[in-house]
């Protein structure tokens, strides 16, 4: 705002006087500019760097005449993700009326929730999260420190892997339809990374699969 | 008679130390804040209990909601390369200035008609351009052939580092020096898209794959 100073005008023929300015600077207005741009860092700061999270795909068959077989592994469970829902069977896909003569594969339902997939999971995988946990409590309050720090117990590391991929360990494969989002995705992944699981594959749907699913809804 | 004096205090207040306070927090955030580099596409992307942080050298690939697909190559060097490796096998020059544009520039989605276009624009007028993302689909593969150059340029420029890092005297882990390849995908987008994705990463046979997500912290 500016001011017209009037210069003078009052002075009645006195002794010109210097004018005595206070030593003291009005800070204001510098702390208010302060204080705005405290305001703007203090919102447009993000801190929480993005992470990562690793998985490792199957390789793919090439040139095969024919198609790959359903991988057989031991004591597995095929995820099949659908918009918002998940269903799962344990071991290999039979079909209704296959030679083998075994019941056909019957879909069950999870979600979720924390009593959904990972109630489930941390049951089945029990195996392993009671013995990684057993290893965590051998450690010593210095490893523990240490790995905190990002230092890396290639001793431990290696003991957990082999945990993993121990056959009581529970091995995944993840299978999505067309509705299945990628936060469904990573959310099941997730899950199964906090349930320890260390072998997922996520493979391609099968057409009589993607049936099963249709019937359940 | 005596008066009792009021003791007179000045009306205005000391702000020095408040000043002081200012200052230092205005600097903290100023140091702390890292500055985003802008993107043409907005992503959301999920959350994970993953702690692992973003590597340094990597081939980042974006889809967002509606399945469009960026590309974004770290290391000015490398991203050099590959624009004149994309450039000799697609057969479409580009003028000096229009690779150090490119080397400089982050996330691009466009097709390798429109990226001289692209790059003569002004950096305001990228932002809003609208681009149909890269083209990924098996008649007009143009990712493929991004993400292979893009990998090989970066090892290459990944090698040259690595030999830098050994003359120095220090001790580096060639794995360090490689890229990584890193997936940001949209929550919402259909899982379809990414998988179209991951199938060429895995036609190259790149299966290690990387997913962006914001940390969430983990139950017990």
């Amino acid at each position: 705002m500016a001011e017209i100073a009037e210069g003078g005008g009052n002075e009645k023929g006195g002794k010109k006087r210097a004018k005595k300015s206070s030593t003291r600077v009005d800070m204001t207005p510098m702390v208010d500019l302060a204080f705005l741009l405290l305001t703007f860092f203090v919102m447009t700061s993000t801190f929480n760097k993005p992470k990562v999270m690793s998985l490792v795909y199957p390789a793919k068959i090439e040139d095969e005449p024919n198609p790959p077989k359903q991988p057989q592994i031991n004591n597995a469970v095929t995820f099949l993700l659908t918009e918002d829902k998940i269903y799962y069977y344990e071991g290999q896909y039979f079909s209704a009326g296959n030679p083998q003569g075994k019941p056909a594969t019957v879909l069950s339902e999870t979600n979720f929730g924390p009593n959904g997939v990972r109630k489930y999971l941390a049951e089945r995988n029990a195996y392993v999260i009671k013995n990684v946990e057993q290893l965590d409590s051998k450690l010593t309050r210095e490893q523990k420190k240490l790995m905190a720090e990002g230092e890396k117990d290639t001793i431990y590391e290696r003991k957990v892997i082999e945990f993993k991929k121990h056959k009581d360990a529970l091995k995944v494969l993840v299978k999505t339809d067309d509705k299945a989002t990628c936060k469904n995705f990573i959310d099941l992944i997730d899950e199964l990374k906090i349930a320890q699981i260390g072998v997922i594959a996520p493979v391609d749907l099968l057409a009589s699969e993607l049936e099963l699913i249709k019937a359940k809804k | 008679m005596s008066k009792i004096k009021i003791p007179k205090h000045s009306p205005s207040i000391d702000m020095t130390p408040m000043v002081d306070l200012a200052f230092l927090l205005v600097t903290f955030f100023m140091l702390a804040a890292s500055i985003r580099n802008p993107e043409p596409v907005e992503v959301v992307t999920p959350s994970s209990i993953s702690d692992k942080i973003i590597p340094e050298k990597i081939l980042l690939v974006t889809i967002d909601k509606g399945g469009r697909v960026f590309l974004n190559l770290s290391g000015i060097e490398a991203r050099k390369e590959l624009i004149q490796n994309m450039s000799a096998k697609y057969k479409v020059g580009f003028n000096e200035k229009q690779i150090e544009t490119f080397a400089y520039m982050t996330t691009f989605g466009c097709t390798m008609k429109e990226l001289p276009g692209y790059l003569d624009m002004p950096a305001e007028d990228r932002k809003k351009y609208e681009t149909k993302g890269i083209p990924s689909d098996t008649t007009n593969n143009q990712l493929k052939d991004w993400i292979f150059y893009g990998n090989i340029a970066a090892l290459n420029s990944g090698k040259t580092d690595y030999e830098n890092a050994k003359l120095e005297g220090k001790n580096p882990d060639i794995n360090d020096f490689k890229p990584k390849f890193v997936l940001r995908v949209d929550g919402k987008a259909v899982y379809v898209h990414a998988q179209n994705v991951i199938d060429v990463f895995r036609d190259l046979r790149l299966n290690n794959l990387n997913f962006v997500t914001s940390a969430e912290t983990a139950p017990n």
